[in-house]
């Protein structure tokens, strides 16, 4: 990366033909592709910020010149110093010049006390001296540079979250420095059992060892001493209960000891535990954390405000904040945020999101829409007909709930070995107290510090430590593989699936139309299509751009909304839309897509495109069934498409026309056969099946509430990543077992030592570090064994 | 041995002015992002170049 920045530094890589700010081709002799980026260049030149070219090592996005009306004023906060702060989510940054450019860019507004940017979350917060007026100015800066902005509801949850990462932190710090420096001291003491230490000299070291362990315990012991009495208090026993009396346990004692100037002082192990114990905890805090953060910047990445009609102009709102009978208008290209019928204008909506069915359908004023769909061709007008919990999606979030009531269910693997693991420990903790007392005549100091001793050996460190470490190899696999982990026992879910259940339009295939390859004269014809196609945003302009190789320069052409897009030529004007734009013959429909290009003088040229496949689905069925698992495809396409998709690859379980609640009850069916279900899907009719699921997928391209359905999220055109999260669930389970069997195995030797009171602190801190030791390089194998697959 | 009395408040004394550093770091936010500041530092150039350009202007 250095040596990379430095090399832009000494030769500034600009290229006439192309865009000086997005690396896109160029508009004639402009330096320019678009207004957007003109504007944005201007901005930073005017800044004095032009370093930002020689800087970054990544195109800038394109400016697309947003009228985003977002009241920012609503989402900033007052300062009690009387500064305003506003949190903004920023999108498309691609390379750390971007976040130079975006901080350096709002520090030169006097204003602006401070701007800070972080990568990982993707979070903007500035902080201003002013009025909360001034919050639009500044996004708009941020907007201008081509970052699409999104405000961020600091919820209460998420800072309670940062809170607990924080305490955490701090208490292992506070564990990890005392149990290095008692280790220090207990060294000396175990070498001095040999050598001859004196025991005031013993005394001494102990009495220090103490003075350090007690506070640290205290305040470092306290996420497990409150959820151990929060336990208790509801008469229920969990490992950190255990965990609690044991630690408070070896401090009591070995200050007894100390006290009576006794030769052991279990101190050391007390603390180190804690330490250990404090580790997996914070892993696993920060892999559930992490999971949590990416979904939502996903989800605020992709909800989009509604535009209002209102008397004086146009507003935009949150979907939520819309009212019955407002007038709401959709822009070509967008997708509809509400319910409602449409009033004016007449276009094709794509509904693939919410019905599966693949074709776009003709819309006409009168017609009902819902949210989700897609508007393609033109601007339509509607009157909202519902709203909130009324709506289409709506519905489909409550029936989505009543599925995750019933997956909150779940107790996971370390949960349920815990359960029992409890109380066994409690009892031979309580029956080794009682032995000594009453058959091996010790006196009850000697008893307490055996029952210590024991509870301290069968510490389940390796379900602490050995499960959370696995979970975040495993996730940070996962995530280099474009595969996003909502959910924390997701893995272990998905780990015994024997069933895979998928979702045609968007899953199975792109979700989006392809050019279906033309014949010798569309190929003829292609450049010159996709040179005016470059103009539009449709959708089948966009599948015409990406068809034809090759750089095309943009053709300056008219756009009729709705229509389609004139080219005027020498000769007369070329035509490209549909077939009533260009003139064209109505054909018969062959289930595909059509756009016409009519040049002056020749028959209209008709290309055709049609939803494909993803080019690797029919490797990854063929997959999924060799390892022996059942692949079906439930679709809510109709039965002729449906059969197209299943006969191309070879899957012979299909159903067609399946509604939603449909859907949702065939997997609960299999489930009730004891089959355990993958479900992989993408639109608005899939949630509640996502959600019943034992496990569900779901691509990044797909709805919002799809993915906030699904347990995790995979980016890409790749169907693989339903592979790779099969592969990443089954072994990092079976790493789990191996781990939990071997912390087992550890404990059936070690407990009986303990019991016969032949542990020493040595051999308890030795045993405990070991143990843990083990099972985390037994989890890094999952690394290891990936990097190998990868 | 008596060295021992000193040695081990000293080595105290460093370790808890350690952890008072790291907690300190900890509550001020310094563990809030670790990708960025690893990349600012390749933009200490382009600042310093800034700095100047904005000296020449104002004068």
């Amino acid at each position: 990366m250095a040596t990379e920045v430095l090399q832009t530094l000494a030769s500034p890589r600009v290229q006439t033909a192309t865009c000086l700010h997005c690396g896109e081709p160029a508009r004639g002799n402009d330096r320019f592709c678009c207004a957007g980026c003109a504007s944005a260049n201007a901005l930073i030149t005017g800044l004095g910020l032009e370093q930002y070219y020689r800087l970054r090592n990544a195109a800038a996005p394109v400016a697309v010149t947003t009228d985003d009306s977002i009241d920012w004023r609503e989402f900033s906060t007052a300062l009690p110093d009387g500064r305003w702060r506003v949190s903004v989510l920023v999108g498309d940054m691609h390379c750390a010049a971007c976040l130079w450019l975006i901080e350096h860019a709002l520090q030169a507004d006097n204003a602006v006390t401070s701007a800070r940017l972080s990568s990982a979350t993707q979070r903007l917060t500035i902080e201003w001296r002013g009025t909360d007026a001034d919050a639009g100015r500044l996004v708009h800066r941020v907007m201008q540079l081509g970052y699409r902005c999104r405000p961020v509801d600091v919820s209460v949850l998420e800072s309670e979250t940062a809170a607990e990462e924080r305490g955490l932190l701090r208490a292992m710090a506070v564990a990890g420095f005392a149990a290095a420096n008692i280790m220090l001291l207990s060294v000396s003491v175990w070498s001095g059992h040999v050598d001859g230490m004196g025991s005031h000299t013993r005394d001494l070291f102990h009495l220090i060892s103490g003075l350090l362990a007690v506070p640290a315990i205290a305040y470092a012991g306290q996420p497990f001493f409150r959820s151990a009495l929060n336990a208790l208090r509801h008469r229920r026993t969990n490992m950190d209960v255990p965990i609690s009396i044991g630690v408070t346990l070896a401090v009591v004692v070995s200050m007894a000891e100390v006290v009576r100037s006794g030769p052991h002082a279990y101190f050391d192990a007390a603390v180190t535990l804690l330490f250990f114990l404090l580790v997996g905890r914070y892993l696993d805090l920060r892999a559930r954390g992490f999971a949590r953060r990416a979904a939502q910047q996903l989800l605020a990445l992709t909800t989009r405000p509604v535009t209002v009609l209102t008397a004086t102009g146009s507003v935009q709102r949150p979907a939520s904040r819309v009212a019955l009978d407002d007038l709401v208008l959709v822009a070509a290209g967008e997708r509809i945020g509400v319910d409602g019928i449409v009033q004016s204008g007449s276009s094709s909506v794509d509904a693939s999101l919410l019905s599966g069915e693949s074709l776009p359908k003709a819309v006409l004023a009168g017609s009902m829409v819902y949210a989700g769909a897609l508007n393609i061709d033109a601007p339509l007008t509607l009157r909202v007909t519902a709203v909130g919990p009324a709506t289409l999606v709506g519905e489909m979030t409550r029936l989505l709930e009543s599925a995750e009531q019933n997956r909150s269910r779940f107790v996971r693997l370390a949960e349920q070995v815990a359960r029992w693991y409890a109380p066994v420990v409690h009892v031979t903790a309580l029956l080794s107290f009682a032995g000594w007392m009453l058959l091996g005549d010790a006196d009850w100091r000697a008893a307490m510090l055996i029952s210590a001793a024991v509870l301290i050996i069968t510490c389940p460190c390796a379900l602490a430590l050995a499960v959370p470490v696995v979970q975040v190899v495993a996730s940070s696999r996962l995530m280099r593989g474009g595969i996003l982990l909502k959910s924390a026992t997701a893995l272990e879910r998905a780990a015994a699936i024997d069933t895979v259940i998928f979702d045609k339009t968007g899953t199975l295939t792109l979700g989006h139309p392809r050019l279906v390859a033309p014949d010798t004269r569309g190929q003829a014809l292609l450049p010159l299509a996709a040179a005016m196609a470059m103009r539009s945003r449709h959708p089948l302009c966009l599948a015409l751009v990406s068809a034809c190789d090759g750089t095309v320069q943009p053709a300056e052409v008219q756009e009729c909304p709705g229509q389609g897009l004139i080219l005027r030529g020498a000769e007369g004007e070329t035509r490209l839309g549909n077939a009533r734009f260009v003139g064209a013959a109505p054909q018969d429909r062959d289930g595909c897509s059509e756009l016409w290009l009519a040049q002056p003088g020749h028959t209209p040229y008709r290309f055709r495109f049609r939803d494909e496949l993803r080019a690797d689905a029919a490797a990854v069925v063929d997959t999924l069934r060799r390892e022996g698992r059942r692949v079906i495809m439930l679709s809510g396409d109709h039965a002729e498409a449906a059969a197209t998709v299943a006969q191309a690859l070879g899957i012979s379980d299909w159903q067609a026309e399946v509604t939603p609640a449909q859907k949702a009850e065939h997997i609960l069916a299999l489930k009730q056969q004891g089959h355990r279900v993958l479900m992989v899907g993408d639109g608005l009719n899939d949630a509640p099946a996502l959600g019943h699921a034992d496990a569900s997928l779901s691509p990044a391209s797909g709805m919002d509430i799809a993915q906030n359905a699904a347990d995790a999220v995979f980016q890409g055109e790749k169907l693989s990543a339903v592979i790779e999260f099969l592969d990443v669930a089954g072994h990092s389970q079976s790493l789990c077992r191996q781990n939990i069997g071997f912390s087992l195995v550890y404990n059936l030797f070690a407990v009986p030592l303990a019991i016969a009171g032949l542990v020493t602190p040595l051999i308890a801190a030795v045993a405990m570090s070991s143990s843990s030791i083990v099972v985390v390089l037994n989890a890094l194998r999952l690394a290891v064994f990936m990097r190998r697959a990868s | 041995m008596t060295i021992l009395l000193l040695l081990i408040p000293v080595a105290l004394l460093l370790g808890l002015a350690g952890i008072w550093g790291f907690l300190w770091a900890i509550s001020h936010g310094q563990f809030d992002d670790l990708n960025a500041a690893g990349n600012r530092i390749l933009f200490d150039d382009a600042d310093a170049l800034l700095r100047e350009g904005r000296k020449h202007e104002t004068r």
